[in-house]
């Protein structure tokens, strides 16, 4: 099947998983791995950085899961940490298996906004899964940004996760990486610091420039206010946000948070529409 | 000295102090420099010096055992270390490395100490230069405890 009549199809059924297998596998951190999958009928699923897909184990259910990959081209990559039942089942699936695949769902980051600005991608925890797709943009399109810098928090040395791709990020020139971790053994010669420590750090110019942000809740939410104290505009502050989803097209109403539906409405949103919900315990 | 004014005032620590403060402060201070895998200061040690970092990178550990030591935060350049000076017993409550070859101001804090008890301005001007560092340092302690990483992330 073409890719544009297969993306016509998944915009026509979108309740409706499609069928794709499991061709590789790697293990990124000790609970979290990358997929390698391969649409049944051939075609390639044409997605924007950010978006995600809800990701089928046959027999066990559905979980929201970001696409990983690079939106100009190869295999459709998703990354998984094992946290319940479903992205258990997802982690375990050996080359071959059968998986589920709906979507592309949601708005994803604001690559068109960021042109001409200084960009900066800050990533928590498995939160730089969902950033890699608009990194590999900001990457391949490289002259059409300003500077360019990732700052990225894990919990330890050993969680980070795609850690030889960012080490290879690292070397390049044309993008600032610095990477700090919460707690290291004494041979680990990086930083070690909550991710906010790192702003201070970075060079940008906050009047013209553009943040995204992925990672826990809380960690966002702080990033948010440390951007903001620096000058960021709150609605130059992007974030992506999770809670549990069902249909993901906008009808259950699983993912609401406040007049918004987080599958339909982002989940990418900006800190100055976010913020107020933000600060609401238990939404 | 004067040289050593100028290394002072231009460190973020003491960004806009009043010329008389920094000639007070200036007083106690001297350059130090360590190698990378130096220990500054071992945990349980007096707490005789505050240290400025110019160039390099320290690593504040703390050792459990049978886990070696662990890393809880890492400082670099226009950062301070050393807070204890201020707070009796004046004793450090955790080990000090520098992980790269480091350049920094050493506070002589028995003499910072008498300084600023001697002149309560320059003591109030430290202490709200001190403050930030310390409440900064509290809140990413607390982010750090919650493991936002860890399971429930
Ligand atoms: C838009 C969107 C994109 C997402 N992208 C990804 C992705 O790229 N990779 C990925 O691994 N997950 C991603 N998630 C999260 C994933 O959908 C959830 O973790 C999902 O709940 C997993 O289902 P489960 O049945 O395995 O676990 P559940 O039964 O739903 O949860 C099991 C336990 O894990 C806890 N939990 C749930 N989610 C998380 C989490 N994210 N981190 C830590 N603990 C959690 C729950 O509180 C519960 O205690 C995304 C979610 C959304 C909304
Ligand atoms: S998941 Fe159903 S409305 Fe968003």
């Amino acid at each position: 099947m073409s890719d544009a009549a297969f993306a016509t199809l998944m915009h026509a059924q979108p309740m409706v998983p499609q069928v794709a297998h499991v061709r590789g596998r790697r293990k990124d951190t000790p609970d979290a791995w990358t997929l390698d999958l391969e649409l049944a009928n051939g075609a390639r699923l044409i997605y924007a950085p950010g978006q995600f897909n809800m990701l089928t184990a046959f027999g066990v259910g559905e979980a929201a899961i970001s696409v990983s990959g690079d939106p100009a081209g190869g295999p459709l990559i998703h990354t998984i940490r094992a946290v319940g039942p479903v992205s258990r089942a997802l982690t375990a699936l050996e080359p071959g298996d059968p998986i589920g695949v709906r979507g592309p769902f949601g708005v994803g980051w604001p690559m068109a906004q960021a042109e001409g600005k200084d960009v900066l991608l800050v990533a928590g925890g498995l939160g730089l899964a969902p950033l890699r797709p608009a990194l590999y943009r900001l990457l391949g399109e490289r002259a059409r940004f300003g500077r360019v810098t990732l700052l990225f928090g894990a919990r330890t040395p050993e969680d980070i996760v795609f850690r030889h791709e960012v080490e290879s990020w690292r070397a390049r020139f044309d993008i600032d990486v610095d990477v700090t971790v919460d707690h290291a053994a004494s041979e680990w010669h990086g930083h070690v610091g909550v991710v906010t420590t790192l702003i201070s750090r970075a060079t940008f110019d906050p009047c013209n420039a553009l943040a995204m942000i992925c990672g826990p809740e809380v960690m966002m939410r702080f990033v948010a206010m440390a951007l903001v104290e620096k000058g960021f505009g709150e609605d130059a502050i992007y974030l992506s946000m999770e809670r549990n989803m069902k249909c993901a097209i906008g009808h259950c109403g699983h993912c609401q948070l406040g007049p918004t539906f987080i599958c339909r409405d982002g989940p990418v949103f900006t800190y100055a529409q976010l913020k107020r919900f933000l600060a609401i315990k238990e939404l | 000295m004067e040289n050593l004014e100028r290394i002072l005032a231009a460190h973020p620590f003491f960004a806009g102090l009043d010329g008389e403060f920094c000639t007070l402060a200036c007083g106690c201070a001297k350059n130090a420099r360590f190698d990378a895998g130096q220990f500054i200061c071992h945990e349980g040690d007096s707490a005789d010096q505050f240290f400025l970092v110019r160039e390099g990178r320290v690593a504040l550990q703390v050792s459990a055992p049978g886990r070696g030591a662990s890393t809880f935060l890492t400082l670099g350049p226009g950062e301070v270390f050393g807070v204890n000076w201020l707070v009796p017993p004046y004793r450090w409550t955790y080990d000090a490395k520098a992980i790269a070859p480091t350049r920094a101001i050493s506070m002589d804090a028995a003499c910072l100490r008498n300084k600023c008890e001697a002149n309560h301005s320059l003591g109030y001007d430290v202490m709200k230069r001190l403050m930030p560092v310390l409440v900064e340092r509290l809140h990413t302690a607390r982010v750090q405890m919650l493991d936002l990483y860890g399971a429930r992330g």
